[in-house]
């Protein structure tokens, strides 16, 4: 792999860090199972590239994104928690209205931002390189969000919401409001996914409705795959785990892409990727089972 | 092992960088061995290297190779037919692979975060000619790199998607081939084999910047024609079969426009518009051979060895700026004679006459 190829691998995995991070919240926090950010992704490029093409500023284009992220997350939450609907449904329904809602958002499928004003635009026109420009903004932004979890996670209302995923009625019993943390945890969570697809866009210039397919897929994957690698109980180093396992899914990617040598065709891309991941899960317990064997024999 | 050690030599011009890449040209460009001062200046690793290079490799840096890196968004017969057209024509311009062609192709298996993966991946490799199959990879190649030259191909709308800001002269480091269809042909095609037709269906997926362009001219060419244009659309390729069914019964002819969604379940299509006995007439050549009645437009292995002609240029040398962006050519008319039999529809003499390709 070339520096060219692993810096912008770095990049897309921190780019996705953010969608881990989301997936974190909602299936590991909360308990929830939510597939909304296959819809949430995709509306955070459309957003941030419909309001930049519109001569909004990137920042605000960007927020703009968050918010309708956190959108996507709020009606999820109120199909699963005002309607009853089955969780997993609830988020399955936002996800495939959104792809509609994204067309509408953009008026076509594909808005290109190739020349419009982004913002790593400033940093680049300081005459550094684009990608190391582009990947210290993303490595800035995803820290803060990192930092942004960990500090609410470890304060008293992010112990309400780490509960509501583990004992609800102990939540309720001690008056906190489970719905109101369903919503919020939700919000929190799509605003993050739709943060990520605001980068990618803006990032590679072009904001694309089938970008949504498969994150729920690539999120669940970064945190199993962060979480089994570097396990812990305590707030940060979980945070900086699927941050982490996002990074190495996209190497896993990555190193797929560059198999060619092995005899291998393009079109087993998703084969080697899934290979890789599962030989990253299975290694450390095979360590495990051969320590356990050899101190027993 | 002369794969390897290109590998090898690849890998290490990326630790070492750009300064030291121009040194080992020099050094290879005299063919003398190493003197005291160029040592002194020298890493040890770069001691090493360049050892290595000298023993092993001196036929691989010297004989010219051209390297072309292909990025294709999905696996479908149209793409796989541009892609394999492009290495056909490549070969009759003499550039052959495994001789002095290093041809690398990589799909996104429909996912454009891979794309862009598939993107960084190629521009860190330097290859001498990036080329970008259908809008999202082309776009992603684009975003890559501002100085190696990328050519796209198999793209309807390059204003539209950005990639160029002038057709005629490109001013960055992009040009290539657009494959807009004829879709007003297409319109008077249908006419022709559907006598008073009144009522087009058009299946496609909304999600696709190729497909909704070629659906904005189908309703204004039919719009012209007074003629009515009802849609349905199909996310994936397993929901076309469902959405040609609900308009299947309320018009008399479908339309299947260049569409990756559709050319992957082409069959599907024809087979429900079988069933209820209309014909489907086909935006892209390749739907013939599976059972459309008609269609008129180029070959994607055309458009492939067309694409062939922008990337000998530019190995060639050429500015991309005198490379203006154009049309895929052709004006291929397929009918299938089968298809139309058992559907009822006569095909008129003069028509069988113009036919490029009859399928029987």
């Amino acid at each position: 792999m070339s520096l060219f190829a692993f810096l912008g691998t770095l990049e897309i995995g921190l780019i996705y860090g953010l969608v881990a991070l989301g997936v974190y919240l909602t299936f590991r926090i909360l308990d929830f199972p939510d597939l909304t950010v296959d819809g949430s992704f995709p509306m955070g490029g459309a957003v941030a590239a419909t309001a930049i093409i519109a001569g909004v500023n990137p920042w605000l284009a960007t927020l703009l994104a968050i918010v309708s992220g956190s959108l996507c997350g709020l009606v999820t939450a109120f199909l699963a928690v005002r309607c009853g609907i089955l969780h997993l449904l609830a988020s399955i329904l936002t996800m495939i209205a959104a792809f509609s809602v994204n067309i509408r958002i953009m008026g076509r499928p594909n808005i290109a931002l190739l020349g419009e004003p982004t913002i790593f635009t400033p940093f680049e026109q300081s005459g550094f390189d684009q990608l190391h420009v582009h990947l210290a903004v993303v490595f800035l932004l995803v820290s803060l969000s990192a930092f942004f979890i960990i500090r609410l996670l470890s304060s008293d209302f992010g112990l309400g919401l780490r509960a509501t995923g583990v004992n609800d009625r102990m939540v309720a019993a001690q008056g906190g409001n489970i719905g109101f943390f369903t919503y919020f945890g939700l919000a929190l969570s799509n605003g993050f996914v739709g943060f990520a697809g605001a980068l990618f866009a803006q990032s590679n210039s072009f904001a694309d409705v089938t970008s949504g397919v498969g994150t729920i897929v690539v999120g669940l994957a970064a945190v199993i795959l962060g979480q089994t690698l570097m396990s812990g109980t305590r707030i940060w180093v979980a945070v900086v785990a699927v941050i982490v396992g996002s990074i190495l899914y996209r190497l896993a990617v990555a190193f797929a892409l560059s198999s060619g040598m092995f005899g291998m065709q393009a079109s087993d891309l998703n084969l080697i990727t899934a290979a890789l991941v599962a030989i990253a899960l299975i290694a450390p317990k095979m360590k495990g089972k051969f320590r356990l064997k050899t101190a027993k024999g | 092992m002369r794969r390897l050690v290109s590998i090898l030599f690849a890998e290490i011009q990326d630790v070492v960088g750009v300064k030291y890449d121009l040194d080992i040209a020099i050094l290879l460009n005299n063919s003398i061995f190493i003197s005291e001062e160029t040592m002194k200046g020298l890493k040890t690793l770069t001691l090493f290297s360049t050892v290595a290079l000298l023993v092993f490799s001196s036929a691989t840096v010297f004989a010219q190779t051209y390297k072309v890196a292909v990025s294709q968004i999905v696996e479908h017969p149209a793409l796989d037919a541009t892609r394999q057209g492009l290495l056909d024509g490549l070969k009759a311009k003499g550039f052959e692979e495994g001789k002095n062609l290093e041809f690398t192709f990589q799909t996104a298996q429909g996912n454009p975060a891979i794309a862009v993966q598939i993107a960084k991946q190629f521009v860190g490799a330097k290859p001498d000619v990036l080329v970008g199959i259908a809008t999202p990879t082309a776009q992603a190649l684009v975003a890559s790199t501002k100085t190696i030259p990328v050519i796209f191909t198999a793209v309807t709308d390059p204003l539209g998607a950005k990639l160029v800001k002038n057709l005629e002269k490109p001013e960055g480091n992009v040009t290539g081939l657009s494959d807009l269809a004829p879709v007003a042909q297409h319109v008077e095609l249908m006419q022709v084999i559907v006598p008073g037709l009144t009522t087009i269906g058009v299946v496609y997926n909304p999600g696709e910047a190729n497909a909704v362009s070629a659906i904005e001219l189908l309703k204004s060419a039919a719009k012209e024609k007074n003629l009515k244009v009802i849609e349905a659309t199909a996310l994936k390729s397993a929901d076309v079969q469902g959405a040609a069914r609900i308009i299947a019964s309320k018009v008399q002819v479908i339309y299947a426009p260049v569409d990756n969604t559709i050319a992957s379940a082409i069959d599907a299509l024809v087979g429900v518009c079988n069933q209820a006995k209309i014909p489907v007439v086909g935006g892209s050549t390749s739907f013939v051979k599976s059972g459309a009645v008609a269609s008129l437009g180029f070959d994607y292995y055309q458009v492939g060895l067309q694409t062939a002609d922008y990337v000998e240029a530019v190995l060639n040398g050429k500015a991309i700026s005198e490379i203006p962006v154009s049309f895929a050519k052709g004006s291929d008319l397929f009918l299938n004679l089968k298809a139309a039999e058992s559907l009822g529809i006569t095909l008129s003499e003069s028509m069988l006459q113009r036919a490029t390709n009859l399928k029987k």
